[in-house]
């Protein structure tokens, strides 16, 4: 056995209990402290299974974003579960085990783990986008590569998708509906804190705009960068409160951020197929194609990933934070 | 630019939906709304025209040519779906004129326009892609505006209904990401073309049909099929009118489409209907589905909840035409699917219209006042004849269609469920009926008016039911021209 | 099958206490939780299938031979984006459930539903 077999499996089974004590807690509090946790332990996965991309988003997605929106609404709602009845589980325990067994009986035909062999690394599109791409495109981050040239639309999707997640809080929790609004969160007496953060506030944006232009060579890219520069900003309003927070940036600016950088990718869409192309083929931005155009592509869709994911990840966090207790 | 028309049908909505929020005022929304709608519909008719006389198309998105990049795929088996979706958008578009003035707020309105907007560039694209993952990129983008849609329902029950339709659809679409994550374990690729090529490789592999297995029972619930169909009732229901207009014609009917699309051009027919009893059990649950839920139909006491049972039935009708897998069979699917869009969309629109001018749409309100509204009850009477199937309306056609399919292919015991359903749906039709003209009203307050462009849209569309039953020619060479395309393999 | 099976049978199981959770809670948050138990197990799945034995990660360097496989990757950045989407939208919902319900227990809001209606008729 390997160390890495080791670690893997360790890590596969901390993860495993820490969903099985989840799934026990009625504490929800606990409960979301260990989901933060259990992403922790996947992050470390992904990097051990050499996706460092994917290690770097679910950090800061799963153990910063998700956590801090979890306990956002548990401080407005109840925090503890009530029992499960009895009668609710007979249901469960049966779609999982048919669920559950019809894994088992695909995994006997699965590929092995790590193999190098698999009808996943044979397949032409291993070759095209670990080396061809280089040629083509000359981001030695091959996800990058993939993520911003060759799968573009599913990119742009995944954008359109946070704009409507963004639009959706703001629509159920925003300034439009009826609720009362609160403007000062509990962390405002701590001298410390607001003199640290306001320290360290100047690097986390830099560190934002660090990974927003590195993601072509290392691990990062706009989506990375939009949900750090949205943590800077939930730090200064849980810190300095959200009303000083909002006049930083104001709600306004933040909604017409939001359909900005969507905005912006589409357009880039359109120039390029009034440039003779298809739709996001960045060979026709610059007469003489090749990699150059591509970076000028690909740093366009990067840009404005992070634009509009950092827009609505504050606007989010604004929506959830500024909503008063109704108890 | 007709070149770039494939990626333009999903584009122009999805780009209109950021100018809905820019824009801020309701009409301007409206407007934009309307645009998206009227473009898509262009697009839809034009390609619609290309394809039938030159062939399926392909667009390479990005300029990178399949399985590197991702492909949009336009041949006879979708055009129908296209015509759909972007002529409901247009119907509920001219129809949220009046109706949304009426149920949501000055500010939140072009939010809803923008979900409008995103649902149908989801649906759209979903519809087109010819890449797995893409399309479960399109599911979410649908699905999560829908949720938000039906948020915004005036009862506070609309919001546990969008919990429920949220946690079920996304169990759902991630049952879809396990099977193409089994699929993609085994073949390397996510182009339905390339994946169609390499499985049929790999035939007798246990991954394989798991992988099928999954993504059928994810679609299943995205496409409320019995007994998945949970979310259904309280998200047509609860959801507002525009709303459950546009959906009714829509969502499960663009679900259903790709469950063909996978099953014919993805997986295969020998696999699907021969090495695995995916047919016998489409048929089991769709001859289930027509009984069971128009049972259930008979005993609501709200006219949406009421139209939203009749739909799960309905769905069982187009599930079974899928399941026997033999050319009659997907033709009638598609006929149905095509008549049952227009006629459900009429009567929810028309149910919109009952809430608007009665502030309820509760069976008990509606007594007594088919003498008062006579315009608005025969709107729904001619379209409910079409859910019953009676000649000559065009719920006929496809019926008639399924038929002959059922008792070609000699399933008798689901011929006998569709004639049960049938005769529930009189039965629930007929209460309707008996409620408005037979009961003593309620109340004697006079029902309030009602906005135009409603009742304008639930005219158009009772009439193109009729038309489409009087003379079926157009839908039909579109079903056949479908059903041809799967079952060659075009494409 | 192979010795290397133990982890998708370890993933298995993770994805099965997220998606019995799912099913079984009936408070909404605790759902909300299972769920994003349920898709991270998928994710994690998803990511196994690219790994290559002793490769490293797919950023391309004169120094390194062997990489995993970058598609999985792409996949499932685009897959974390949507689910956090998906978990915000549930939360805002949950949250506008317990104003109008005063409650997060999907039992309590059907009781309180059936009170309102037997008041009301």
């Amino acid at each position: 056995m390997t160390t890495f077999t080791v670690i893997n499996f360790t890590l596969l089974t901390i993860l495993t209990v820490t969903a099985l004590v989840i799934a026990r807690l009625r504490a929800l509090y606990e409960a979301a402290m260990l989901t933060a946790l259990s992403s922790l332990v996947t992050a470390s996965l992904f990097v051990l299974m050499d996706a460092v991309d994917v290690a770097f988003t679910e950090a800061a997605v799963g153990v910063g974003i998700s956590t801090v929106l979890l306990l956002g609404v548990l401080a407005l709602t109840r925090s503890r579960e009530a029992v499960t009845p009895r009668h609710r589980h007979l249901p469960a325990i049966a779609v999982t085990a048919l669920t559950g067994g019809l894994l088992v009986y695909a995994a006997q035909d699965l590929p092995a783990f790590g193999s190098a062999d698999s009808p996943v690394q044979r397949h032409p599109v291993t070759e095209v986008y670990l080396h061809q791409s280089q040629k083509e495109i000359g981001v030695p981050n091959t996800v990058t590569a993939v993520l911003a040239s060759y799968r573009a639309l599913d990119t742009l999707g995944e954008l359109v998708v946070v704009f409507a997640a963004g639009t959706a809080v703001l629509l159920l929790l925003g300034p439009l509906t009826h609720g009362k609004r609160r403007q000062n969160l509990d962390l405002m007496e701590y001298k410390v804190l607001r003199v640290v953060s306001s320290l360290l506030m100047p690097f986390v944006l830099v560190f934002a705009l660090y990974v927003l232009f590195h993601g072509d060579f290392g691990p990062g890219g706009g989506f990375q960068a939009g949900v750090i520069f949205a943590t800077g900003f939930v730090l200064h309003g849980l810190v300095f409160g959200l009303d000083k927070s909002q006049r930083v940036l104001p709600p306004a600016a933040l909604g017409s951020l939001v359909p900005l950088g969507l905005g912006l990718f589409v357009g880039l869409g359109v120039v390029t197929m009034l440039l003779g192309g298809s739709f996001l083929d960045y060979g026709t931005l610059l007469p003489t194609g090749g990699p150059a155009a591509q970076h000028l592509g690909i740093l366009t869709v990067e840009v404005a990933i992070g634009i509009t994911v950092a827009a609505v990840m504050t606007s989010i966090f604004f929506a959830f934070a500024g909503r008063r207790p109704t108890r | 630019m007709i070149a770039n028309l494939p990626v333009l049908q999903v584009l122009i909505p999805l780009g209109c939906a950021p100018l809905c929020v820019l824009l801020r005022r309701r009409s301007l929304a409206w407007l934009v709304f309307l645009m998206a709608a009227l473009g898509s519909l262009a697009c839809a008719a034009v390609l619609a025209r290309q394809v039938a006389a030159h062939g399926p198309l392909h667009y390479a998105v990005g300029g990178w040519a399949p399985p590197y990049g991702i492909e949009f795929v336009v041949a006879g088996y979708n055009t129908p779906v296209l015509l759909v979706v972007s002529g409901a958008a247009v119907a509920a578009a001219v129809y949220s004129l009046g109706s949304v003035r009426t149920e949501i707020d000055d500010r939140r309105a072009p939010l809803l326009y923008t979900f409008l907007c995103l649902t149908l560039g989801g649906l759209l694209g979903l519809t087109v892609t010819g890449d797995v993952f893409n399309a479960f990129v399109f599911l979410e983008i649908s699905s999560l505006s829908t949720y938000a849609m039906v948020a915004l329902g005036p009862r506070r029950r609309a919001l546990p209904a969008a919990f429920r339709y949220l946690v079920i659809g996304t169990v759902g679409a991630t049952f879809v990401l396990i099977g193409i994550g089994l699929a993609y374990a085994v073949t390397g690729t996510l182009n339905m073309a390339d994946l169609a090529a390499r499985l049929a490789a790999a035939d007798s592999d246990r991954a394989l049909y798991a992988a099928a297995v999954f993504v059928f029972v994810g679609l299943a619930v995205k496409a409320a099929v019995f007994p998945l169909h949970a979310w259904l009732p309280g998200a047509y229901g609860e959801a507002p009118s525009t709303v459950s207009t546009f959906l009714a014609a829509t969502s499960t009917k663009v679900a259903l489409y790709v469950l063909c699309r996978l099953t014919f051009t993805v997986f295969g027919a020998g696999l699907v209907f021969g090495t695995m009893p995916v047919g016998r059990i489409g048929l089991l649950a769709g001859g289930l589905a027509a009984v069971a839920a128009s049972a259930v139909a008979c005993f609501q006491t709200d006219l949406k909840y009421l139209l939203a049972w009749s739909s799960i039935a309905q769905i069982g009708y187009i599930l079974a035409g899928i399941s026997l897998g033999t050319a009659a069979g997907v033709s009638a699917a598609y006929l149905h699917l095509i008549n049952h869009a227009v006629i459900k969309a009429s009567l929810f629109a028309a149910a919109g219209l009952v809430l608007v001018r009665l502030g309820s749409v509760q069976l008990s309100a509606l007594a007594g006042l088919g003498r008062r509204m006579p315009w608005t009850f025969a709107a729904i009477v001619i379209a409910g004849l079409g859910l019953v199937g009676v000649p000559p309306t065009a719920g006929f056609a496809g019926k008639w269609a399924l038929a002959s399919a059922l008792i070609e292919a000699g399933q008798w015991p689901v011929l006998v469920a569709m004639l049960v359903s049938s005769l529930l749906a009189l039965g629930y039709i007929g209460r309707i009926v008996e409620t408005a003209w037979f009961r003593e009203p309620a109340s004697v307050a006079e029902p309030s008016g009602a906005p135009a462009s409603m009742t304008a849209v639930v005219w158009v569309l009772v009439a193109v039911s009729v038309v489409f039953g009087l003379d079926a020619a157009l839908p039909a060479s579109l079903a056949e021209s479908a059903a041809e395309a799967l079952l060659n393999g075009g494409g | 099958m192979s010795g290397t099976h133990y982890v998708y049978w370890l993933l298995f199981a993770l994805m099965m206490i997220g998606l019995y959770v799912v099913i079984s809670h009936g408070n909404l948050l605790k759902k909300m939780i299972g769920l994003t138990l349920f898709q991270v197990s998928v994710f994690l799945f998803f990511i196994s299938l690219g790994k290559v034995e002793d490769g490293s990660a797919p950023i391309i360097s004169p120094e390194v031979e062997t990489y995993s496989h970058p598609l999985p990757q792409v996949l499932i950045l685009t897959a974390i984006v949507v689910g956090v989407a998906t978990l915000a939208v549930g939360l805002a919902l949950a949250v506008r459930i317990f104003e109008a319900y005063g409650t997060v227990e999907e039992q309590d809001m059907q009781e309180r539903d059936e009170d309102r209606h037997g008041a009301a008729s």
